[in-house]
C-alpha cells in the first residue's frame, strides 16, 4: 500500500529534525547565550544567500557577485515592512510592497508570455519594455494600495498583537524574496548577456549601486525611517530559530528537487558547456535568468531573516567587501554541493564570529581579520576544491558528474597536461545515462 | 506600453522595432541625451568652472590609468582578477610616507649639494621616493605572487580569486593593527611644497597660498605637474617595455597562449612574475602620487581607488594597456564631472552605472577583443 520511504530520506529528515530540536532545546533551557544564538540565526541566513549563489554559480555557472546586493534589498525591504507595522501599526508598507510585488511579478509573467512568440527582440529592449510596464504599474498599486490601508490596518489589528506581528513578518519575508527576483529579473535580462567575468563585474556594480542607493535612502529618496548612511533602527527582532529553520529547510528541499528535475539538468548542461546546450534543443537564457531569479528569491528571504535578527541594518554590512562572503562560503564548501555550502555557512559564522573572538587573548581582538584571510589562504593553497570537495549528502546528491571534472575554462592554465587530467573522469563519477550532456 | 498598443494595429511597426532594436537604442539614448544635456548645461553656466573640473578629472584619470595598468596586465596574463591590486597600491603609499617622515628621502640631493636651485632638488627627491615606493610594491607583489597565486596555476580560477581576496584582507588588516600603521587616518606630508598657479586671462601667476582665486581663473598646482609627469613618464615606459623589449614579447606571448610560449623557450613563470611585478611598480607609484594629492592616508584607502580603477581597467577593455588608459580618464573625468553637477555621494553609483551602460552596448569593453571561442 505505502510505499517505502527511501533511507537517504530517512536519514535527512531525521537529522534534519534531530538538530533543530536540539538547538530548540538548548536555546529554550537557556544554555546557549544571546551571543551564541545571534552567530547561529545569522548562519542560517548566510547559508541560505549561499545555497541561492551555489545556485547560480556552482550550478549554473554564472559568476555572481551581486548576490549580497539582493540580501540586502530583501533586509530593507522587509525591515521596512516590519518598521512600519511595529512602530507606525501601520499596514501601508506590507500593502503597497504587497501589490506592487503582485502587480509587477504578473506583469513580468504576462509580458514574458507574450514575448515568447516574438522571436528577435534584444535584451535592453526587453528591459525598457518591463521598465515601463512595472513603473506604470507600481503607480497604480501606490494608488490602490490608499484604499485598501484602512481595511487591512483594522482587519489586523482586531488579530491578537503576537499573531498579526508573526504574520506581518512571515509576508514581509516572502515579499522580500518576491521583490530582490523581480529585481534580480529586471537587472538580469540585459546583464546576463555578457561574458562570464564581464557578467561578475557587472554583479559587482550591483552591489555597489544598491550599496550606494541605501546609504542615501533618507536623504534622497525619502525613506525616512532607514535612516541612510546612520543605520536603520527599532526593526522588530521576530526572528527565531523556528523560522530560520524552517526557510532553510524549505530551500534546501526545494533545491534539491528542481536540480532532481529536467529543469535542474538543464540547469547544469548550461554550466558544462553553453554551445553543447544549445545545440542539445535548451533555452541557454531562459535558463540562466531562472537561476538567477531563483537564487536571488533566495538571497531576499535570507535578507529578511537576518533584518529581524539585531533589529538594526547598517548599509555598511552590504558594501562589496561583505558581498564576498558567500562567494567564499560556496567555494569552501565546494562548488556544486549543498550539503558542503550549509555546514561551510554556519562553520564560517561560528570561526569568524564566535570562536575567533573567544579564542583570541584580549588586546588581540584586532587579529581577528588577520588571522582570517590566513585561513582563507592556507585552505585554499591546501584544498583548492574546497574543504569537502565536492561531499554530498545521499538525499541531496544528484545524478549528474561533479563539478570537479569541469574543464578548460575555468582553469587559469591552459596547458595541455591539466585538460587531460581534468576530462578523466573520477572513480566515484556517477555519470548517468539520464543526461546526454554528460557525456561528453 | 506604446509597443504593446500599436501591435494590433500596425504589425510591421512592430516588427521594425524588434529587428532595429529601438526600444533599447531609445533607452540609452534618452540617457545618453539626460547626461549631454546637463553637461552642456553646465559648461555654458560657468565654462571656465567646467574646465577647472576637467582638469582635476585629468589629474584623477593619470593615477587611476596607473592603478588600471597593473589590474589589466594581470588579467591578460593569467585571466585573475587581483582584489589584493588596492592594498598594494596603499603600502605604496605607506612606503613613501616613511621614507618621508622618517629618512627624508625628499631631500637628500639638498642636503648633499646645498648650492642647486630647489625646484630641481625636490624634483629629484619626489622621483627617488616614487622609486623606492615602486620596488619596495614590485617586491611584495612579487613575494604574493610566489605565495598565494603560483600554486594555483591549475586550480580552479575561482580559488586563485578568493586568495586574492585573501590576500587583500590580510594587507588591510595587517596595516591596521597598531605596531604597523594604525587603524587611524593620518595626515601625509608631501614630499614637495604646494605651489598653486592661477591661468586667467591676464596671464600666469603663482596664488598665495590659502587665498581663492580670481573668478574666471583655472587653477592648478604642482601636484597635477608632478602627477602628469610622472605617469605619462611611466606609461611611455611601460610602452616601451612591452612593445620594443624581449620581455614585453615573451609577455605578450604569454598571454596569447601559454603551452606554445613553453614550447618556444618563454619560461611563463618568470614572466607572470614580472608581470605582477611591474603591475606593483606602477601601484606604488600610483600611491605615491594619490597620497600628495588627496593627503590623508588610512589601511583601507586602497579599496575604493582600486574598484574604481578596476572599473576603468574593464571600461577599456580588460587586457589591453590602451583601453586601461582610455578607461581611467573616462572614469576620473565622470568621477569628478558626477561629483561637481549631479551628486557627490552617488558617484561610485554613477561609475558602475557608467560601467554597466558600456558593456551592454560593446559587452568586452571600449577595446577589449570579442570573446575567443575555446576550440
Amino acid at each position: 500500500m505505502f510505499k517505502k520511504i527511501p533511507r537517504d530520506h530517512l536519514i535527512f529528515f531525521g537529522g534534519a529534525f534531530l538538530i533543530f530540536a536540539v538547538i530548540q532545546v538548548l536555546i529554550s533551557a537557556g544554555i546557549l547565550n544571546d551571543f551564541f544564538i545571534v552567530i547561529i540565526l545569522i548562519g542560517g541566513a548566510m547559508a541560505i544567500v549561499s545555497i541561492g549563489l551555489n545556485l547560480i554559480y556552482g550550478f549554473n555557472g554564472q559568476f555572481s557577485l551581486g548576490q549580497w546586493g539582493f540580501y540586502a534589498i530583501g533586509a530593507y525591504c522587509a525591515a521596512d515592512i516590519t518598521y512600519r507595522w511595529s512602530v507606525n501599526k501601520s499596514a501601508d508598507g506590507l500593502i503597497v510592497v504587497l501589490l506592487a510585488g503582485t502587480f509587477s511579478g504578473l506583469a513580468i509573467v504576462l509580458i514574458r508570455h507574450a514575448l515568447s512568440k516574438t522571436r528577435g527582440l534584444d535584451a535592453l529592449s526587453a528591459f525598457t519594455l518591463y521598465l515601463l510596464a512595472v513603473i506604470v504599474l507600481i503607480l497604480i498599486a501606490l494608488q490602490i494600495s490608499k484604499f485598501l490601508i484602512p481595511p487591512i490596518n483594522s482587519l489586523l489589528h482586531a488579530l491578537p498583537p503576537n499573531i498579526s506581528m508573526e504574520l506581518v513578518f512571515v509576508l514581509s519575508i516572502i515579499l522580500a524574496g518576491v521583490v530582490a527576483a523581480e529585481v534580480s529579473f529586471m537587472f538580469g535580462l540585459p546583464v546576463l548577456t555578457l561574458g562570464s567575468d564581464y557578467f561578475g563585474i557587472a554583479t559587482l556594480g550591483f552591489t555597489v549601486i544598491v550599496n550606494v542607493l541605501l546609504n542615501n535612502s533618507d536623504t534622497m529618496f525619502g525613506f525616512q525611517e532607514m535612516k541612510g548612511a546612520r543605520g536603520m533602527i527599532g526593526i522588530p527582532q521576530v526572528t527565531t530559530w523556528f523560522w530560520v529553520f524552517l526557510f532553510l529547510l524549505l530551500v534546501v528541499i526545494f533545491t534539491r528537487n528542481l536540480l532532481h528535475s529536467s529543469y535542474g539538468r538543464a540547469i547544469v548542461s548550461v554550466r558544462e558547456d553553453e554551445i553543447a546546450a544549445k545545440a542539445m534543443g535548451i533555452d541557454v537564457a531562459h535558463y540562466k535568468i531562472l537561476t538567477f531569479v531563483i537564487g536571488s528569491f533566495m538571497a531576499g528571504i535570507a535578507g529578511g531573516l537576518y533584518a529581524h535578527v539585531n533589529g538594526f541594518l547598517h548599509p555598511n554590512t552590504f558594501n562589496f567587501i561583505a558581498s564576498f562572503n558567500p562567494m567564499i562560503i560556496i567555494v569552501f564548501g565546494g562548488l556544486g554541493s549543498i550539503s558542503g555550502t550549509l555546514i561551510a555557512a554556519f562553520t564560517w559564522q561560528v570561526v569568524l564570529e564566535g570562536v575567533l573572538r573567544l579564542i583570541l587573548p584580549s588586546g588581540f581582538e584586532t587579529w581577528r581579520f588577520v588571522v582570517y584571510p590566513i585561513l582563507l589562504i592556507v585552505v585554499m593553497l591546501l584544498r583548492p576544491a574546497g574543504i569537502f570537495g565536492g561531499w554530498e549528502m545521499p538525499y541531496l546528491r544528484q545524478i549528474l558528474p561533479p563539478l570537479s571534472h569541469k574543464v578548460k575554462s575555468h582553469s587559469t592554465d591552459d596547458s595541455q597536461s591539466a585538460n587531460i587530467k581534468k576530462l578523466t573522469p573520477a572513480p566515484d563519477g556517477g555519470i548517468s545515462t539520464e543526461n546526454p550532456e554528460a557525456t561528453k | 506600453m506604446a509597443a504593446t498598443a500599436s501591435k494590433t494595429s500596425a504589425p510591421s511597426f512592430v516588427d521594425l522595432v524588434i529587428k532595429k532594436r529601438l526600444l533599447g537604442k531609445g533607452f540609452l539614448a534618452v540617457i545618453a541625451l539626460a547626461a549631454i544635456w546637463k553637461l552642456g548645461v553646465s559648461l555654458l553656466a560657468n565654462p571656465s568652472l567646467f574646465l577647472q573640473q576637467i582638469i582635476n578629472g585629468l589629474q584623477l584619470g593619470f593615477v587611476y590609468a596607473l592603478l588600471a595598468l597593473g589590474y589589466t596586465m594581470v588579467y591578460g596574463i593569467v585571466r585573475l582578477i587581483n582584489f589584493a591590486h588596492g592594498d598594494v597600491f596603499m603600502v605604496g603609499a605607506f612606503t613613501s610616507y616613511y621614507l618621508i617622515t622618517r629618512f627624508q628621502l625628499n631631500l637628500w640631493l639638498e642636503k648633499l649639494a646645498p648650492g642647486l636651485p630647489q625646484w630641481l632638488t625636490l624634483g629629484v627627491g619626489t622621483f627617488t621616493v616614487i622609486i623606492f615606493s615602486m620596488m619596495t610594491c614590485a617586491f611584495l607583489n612579487f613575494v604574493i605572487e610566489r605565495i598565494a597565486y603560483k600554486p594555483l596555476r591549475t586550480a580552479p580560477r575561482i580559488s586563485a580569486l578568493i586568495t586574492a581576496i585573501g590576500v587583500s584582507f590580510f594587507l588591510e588588516y595587517f596595516g591596521a593593527l597598531n605596531f604597523v600603521y594604525t587603524p587611524n587616518f593620518i595626515t601625509y606630508e608631501r614630499p614637495f611644497p604646494l605651489t598653486v598657479w592661477v591661468v586667467s586671462p591676464q596671464g600666469i601667476a603663482v596664488l598665495p597660498s590659502g587665498q581663492a582665486g580670481p573668478p574666471g581663473g583655472i587653477i592648478f598646482s604642482s601636484i597635477a605637474v608632478i602627477i602628469l609627469v610622472v605617469s605619462i613618464t611611466l606609461l611611455v615606459l611601460l610602452q616601451y617595455i612591452v612593445r620594443r623589449t624581449r620581455i614585453g614579447k615573451a609577455m605578450r606571448a604569454s598571454a596569447w597562449d601559454k603551452p606554445t610560449s613553453r614550447l618556444m623557450g618563454i619560461n611563463v613563470d618568470a614572466i607572470i612574475s614580472i608581470t605582477f611585478a611591474i603591475g606593483a611598480a606602477l601601484a606604488g607609484a600610483a600611491g605615491v602620487l594619490y597620497a600628495t594629492a588627496f593627503p590623508s592616508i588610512v589601511f583601507s584607502m586602497g579599496i575604493i581607488p582600486g574598484l574604481k580603477s578596476f572599473i576603468a581597467a574593464v571600461l577599456g577593455g580588460i587586457g589591453s594597456i590602451p583601453g586601461a588608459v582610455v578607461g581611467a580618464l573616462i572614469m576620473g573625468q565622470a568621477e569628478t564631472l558626477s561629483a561637481a553637477y549631479i551628486s557627490t555621494p552617488m558617484r561610485d553609483a554613477i561609475a558602475f552605472s557608467i560601467l554597466i551602460l558600456v558593456l551592454l552596448v560593446r559587452p568586452t569593453g571600449i577595446y577589449g577583443e570579442p570573446e575567443r571561442e575555446k576550440a
